[in-house]
């Protein structure tokens, strides 16, 4: 049995919570961000282009390729690596630009 | 939370990124009596470099994911002296999108969270700049594909948040950092089946001079070595993944044999199953800040663009001063260093001999590391025309190669206004060099982004009303 990450820093976290990724539950830890939530749940992608509609997640990890945006509570177009994932915080896997509402 | 220049008292010295330059320069800067704003995007402070867990996930031995962690804890317990005694505020959550020169000294224009909810405008006589590099990608087919992530990306989550992309993990790419990343991830718990890498470490043997000055990175060097043997990690030089596979996810990459010019060698193709690979080839100093300011900037031996300073470390623009990645990557006892430094000219004092001739040799062998890592002008050999090159706007090789050699396109901006190529979120920060080098324009020269960051237009609008009505 391999260690894992938070064994090799001898983490001692605070108590699990939950996010709501796609109208599911998905366990986090405080201090997570919510990519790194989904990524502990096996998720690497949550978006799909806009072009070629193909699945995208995280690539830079540090704010910088947006390649990791998602839906957070209803706003598009926010980087899920830099965003603490909280208690409720709900992640919808992004179409596109992500505003279809205001498809006309 | 102040709102405009006229709320805040105007700090000496304001330094934008608290990672080892801005920390150094910020408590050197207090030592010697100045009043300083520390200012970071993220909400603690480390940087890149030091990035480490929150304290809600109660990581009891952050170090084991750290090399010199003590370096930073020693920065740190300073930093929180300075606070204490009111010299320095830590500014975390603060994101600068812009410097604005002003009568006697500078505004520093930020935008405030990650979901850029609120504005301010720190006033400070002096800035220094300290916002260390990103990534530089080379695409290749498949790199979009989510599982295929950058080596410090993955090194970032592991470091902040303890996670992993995938259980086996190819790292590829070229440059010191590969090391350090695939030690962190097999010490984590990660397979790394091979680490991946362009050059053949020669460069490093042609100064050995150079070498031998900085003991301290052999023996960096070393540990990671020792931490690859112990998990049986391969190191395959000269090198490179030429393709990721999978639809949905990276499942296996192909790697390849680079002739001396970082050309696919035909027929050494070999397949190695994963569900994870960590990329890069080098960094890239972070420098827009500056530059939107007209800072001179110098090209490196890597290729990549680096602010210009005198010894003091103070830029062409005055007032504007630059310390660490900034001035060309060289890694964190060097971006140490150059704070120290810049904090005493800041200061006007003098500073100690020996740091002056510690980074004189940390630098130079810097300026070999980049040399060793210069990527090759055949590492186009590994593109179809398929592959995309601008992620953001999914450019395909093919459509750049148009734009060139049937429209006239001979530099990476008519690229971009025919393409789209960099347009998009990340203002070509992922494709910017591969588009240079498809466009034929040699050396990219300084990227332009008057903004550092993605502003809301309503933070604009009431940046403009407050000059109105100051």
């Amino acid at each position: 049995m391999r260690r894992t990450p938070a064994e090799l820093v001898g983490a001692e976290p605070g108590p699990a919570h939950h996010i709501d990724f796609d109208g599911r539950p998905v366990p986090a830890l405080p201090g997570q961000s919510i990519a790194a939530a989904l990524w502990a749940d096996g998720v690497l992608a949550w978006r799909t282009t806009r072009v070629g509609g193909r699945p995208r997640g995280v690539f830079c990890g540090i704010g910088a390729c947006f390649d990791c945006l998602a839906t957070v509570n209803g706003r598009p177009n926010q980087r899920t690596c830099l965003l603490p994932a909280e208690p409720g915080t709900t992640v919808t896997t992004q179409e596109g630009h992500g505003r279809a509402d205001l498809a006309i | 939370m102040p709102t405009s220049p006229s709320d805040v008292p105007r700090y000496d010295l304001a330094v934008i990124g608290a990672g080892p330059a801005g920390l150094a320069a910020a408590v050197t800067a207090a030592d010697l009596g100045l009043r300083c704003a520390l200012l970071d995007a993220g909400r603690q402070t480390g940087g890149q470099y030091y990035r480490h867990p929150a304290p809600g996930l109660g990581a009891a031995r952050p170090d084991r994911l750290h090399h010199g962690w003590s370096a930073y804890t020693g920065l740190a317990d300073r930093l929180a002296a300075h606070e204490r005694a009111g010299r320095v505020g830590f500014l975390g959550g603060h994101q600068v999108w812009a410097l604005e020169r002003t009568g006697d000294g500078y505004a520093v224009h930020v935008t405030l969270g990650p979901e850029a909810a609120d504005r301010a405008t720190v006033p400070a006589a002096a800035v220094l700049l300290a916002t260390g590099a990103y990534e530089r990608q080379l695409p290749f087919p498949g790199w979009t594909l989510p599982g295929v992530v950058t080596a410090g990306g993955a090194q970032a989550m592991l470091k902040a948040g303890l996670v992993l992309p995938g259980r086996r993990i190819v790292v590829a790419g070229s440059g010191p950092l590969l090391l350090a990343a695939a030690s962190s991830l097999v010490t984590a718990g990660a397979e790394v089946p091979a680490v991946v890498e362009a050059t053949a470490y020669l460069g490093y043997a042609r100064r050995p001079g150079v070498l031998a000055a900085v003991p301290a990175k052999l023996v960096e060097g070393a540990g990671h070595g020792s931490a690859l043997l112990r998990h049986r990690v391969r190191l395959r030089l000269r090198s490179a993944v030429v393709e990721a596979h999978g639809t949905d996810r990276v499942t296996a990459v192909t790697v390849a044999r680079l002739d001396a010019d970082w050309r696919p060698v035909p027929g050494t193709e070999r397949r190695i199953d994963c569900d994870a690979l960590a990329v890069g080839h080098g960094l890239l100093p972070q420098i827009e800040l500056a530059t939107e300011l007209g800072a001179a900037t110098r090209t490196g031996p890597d290729g990549a663009v680096a602010l210009q300073v005198d010894a003091r470390m103070l830029t062409t623009v005055p007032g504007l001063w630059s310390a660490g990645e900034t001035n060309g990557v060289g890694g964190a006892d060097l971006a140490i260093a150059e704070g120290e430094l810049a904090a005493h000219a800041v200061a006007d004092r003098a500073p100690r001999p020996a740091l002056v001739r510690r980074r004189a040799r940390l630098r130079a062998f810097a300026e070999l590391m980049a040399a060793a890592h210069r990527p090759g002008p055949g590492w186009t050999g590994w593109l179809r025309p398929d592959t995309d090159v601008c992620r953001c706007e999914e450019v395909p090789v093919a459509r750049i190669r148009e734009a060139v050699e049937e429209l006239g396109a001979g530099d990476p901006r008519t690229v971009k206004l025919l393409t789209r190529a960099g347009m998009g979120w990340c203002q070509g920060r992922m494709c910017g060099p591969a588009v240079a080098w498809l466009a034929g324009s040699g050396e990219p020269g300084p990227d332009r982004r008057p903004f550092a960051c993605p502003v809301p237009l309503s933070q604009l609008a009431a940046e403009q009303r407050a000059a109105a009505e100051g």
